[in-house]
């Protein structure tokens, strides 16, 4: 249960990067995963998506690349 | 800024958009737009069509400033906050078609998400029927993206792209500033076009030019900021069971409501509402079939124009397919009046729908 699993919704529309993020975390009770994304609108999506399930949300900010989203429970 | 950008990005960013849109919107009717219409980015692209002569229905002809303002409102908050990222490649041929189907939608309703709302502020009940279309079609749409429909990924983009639909603007911006008059001469000897605006009806009834460019600007702003959307606040409510958009549509709706009760806009009934018809069915389909265009791409159309000022090359298509697809509307008779659904509008929605649904099966990210 260590592995972490990633979403890469990077150059996707609303709503398919938090609905997938959703759809992952749904499956899991706890562990790490890793969202990949390339807007500030996803970002916040997301992170209020997995906030709202429990999850806690770190967020890297890659310089011209997008964002790593870090959840973990 | 961070804690400007903080607060926008909170609950309150949304509630706090819909509630200036739902203040201007009724404002920009007491100054002189069209009743139920100080923001409708279907009518818009409508009246902007026929001042191109794109169309040639003469009453809703003029270059609506609110639409150039909301586009070049978002480039400026989207350069000052860092969001300005040029972007396009997520199928953007079928985006074009989108826009066509949605304004097709909308103007057989006659409105876009955001007048649907702003008519049930006003009292006029055939909103309703609209608003109850445009809740199917999302649901449709939300079935279809449950079975794993999508536009694919867009991609980085040069950063000139970016610039591309601002520097549209700037030009309809011109266009509405000089009114060039050099086209085919009539019976009287004068050039027409090709530039028009209407003498009489919706499209002669505008508030001035610089109230609506700066209002166009301000909602521009505000709303590239809280990423405001009349029709992702349904979808993610539905999909999501995530109330953060649909907030700022309740605090629209409110806030147009308790506008238009002070300045005597507030009229409530079916019969007789400004640009508007009764036939509960075609404002049903209308609006099913623009709400499952608008959620197949992603958002509602001031969400598109939005996304369009970040640089989003895909949203833009969207858009001028929008444009298009309101000459189209006239053209061919599908677009209503408020005698009724026109000879083709109900047909027109079916083959929408028809169409919509074969792009909700077939596209698959690959």
């Amino acid at each position: 249960m260590s592995e972490i699993k990633t979403v890469d919704a990077r150059g996707l529309s609303c709503p398919q990067p938090a609905l997938q993020t959703e759809q992952l975390l749904k499956r899991l009770t706890s562990g790490t995963v890793e969202v990949l994304l390339d807007s500030g609108t996803s970002r916040d999506n997301v992170t209020r998506i997995a906030k709202k399930a429990g999850w806690s949300v770190a967020i890297e900010t890659k310089p011209g690349e997008g964002f790593r989203l870090l959840l973990k429970k | 800024m961070s804690s400007l950008a903080r607060f926008f990005s909170s609950r309150w960013g949304p509630i706090a958009t819909g509630v200036v849109i739902g203040i201007l919107a009724p404002l920009l009717v007491k100054l002189g737009n069209p009743g139920n219409m100080g923001v409708c980015v279907a009518c818009f692209s409508r009246d902007i069509a026929g001042a191109l002569g794109l169309h040639r229905a003469a009453v809703v002809q003029y270059i609506r400033p609110e639409i150039i303002g909301f586009v070049l409102g978002s480039l400026a908050a989207a350069l000052a906050f860092r969001e300005f990222k040029p972007r396009t490649g997520s199928s953007p041929l079928v985006r074009f078609v989108l826009g066509m189907l949605a304004v097709i939608g909308a103007l057989v309703f006659l409105g876009c998400p955001w007048r649907a709302y702003l008519r049930l502020a006003g009292g006029d009940w055939n909103a309703i029927a609209g608003i109850v279309g445009l809740f199917v079609g999302v649901l449709i749409g939300i079935v279809f993206l449950r079975m794993g429909f999508s536009l694919g990924r867009n991609r980085a983009a040069p950063v000139a792209l970016g610039w591309v639909m601002p520097a549209l603007m700037l030009g309809l911006l011109a266009l509405l500033v000089f009114a060039p008059q050099f086209g085919a001469k009539d019976a009287s000897g004068n050039p027409t076009g090709p530039i028009f605006f209407s003498t009489t009806g919706p499209g002669s009834q505008h508030a001035p030019l610089l109230i609506s460019l700066a209002v166009g600007l301000l909602i521009g702003f505000l709303a590239q900021r809280s990423r405001f959307c009349t029709v992702g606040g349904l979808r993610d409510l539905i999909l999501l069971r995530d109330a953060h958009l649909f907030n700022g549509i309740v605090a629209f709706i409110l806030a147009a409501f308790a506008t238009n009760l002070v300045l005597g806009q507030f009229n409530p009934g079916f019969e007789k509402q400004p640009i508007a018809h009764t036939d509960a069915i075609w404002n049903f389909g209308g609006m099913v079939l623009a709400g499952l265009a608008f959620t197949l791409a992603g958002g509602c159309p001031g969400r598109q124009l939005i996304m369009s000022g970040e640089g989003d090359g895909d949203a833009a298509i969207f858009a001028l397919g929008m444009i298009v697809g309101a000459g189209f509307a006239h053209n061919f008779s599908l677009a209503s009046s408020a005698a009724g659904p026109s000879a083709f509008g109900p047909a027109a929605v079916i083959v929408g729908l028809i169409v919509c649904a074969a792009i909700g099966l077939t596209f698959r990210e690959i």
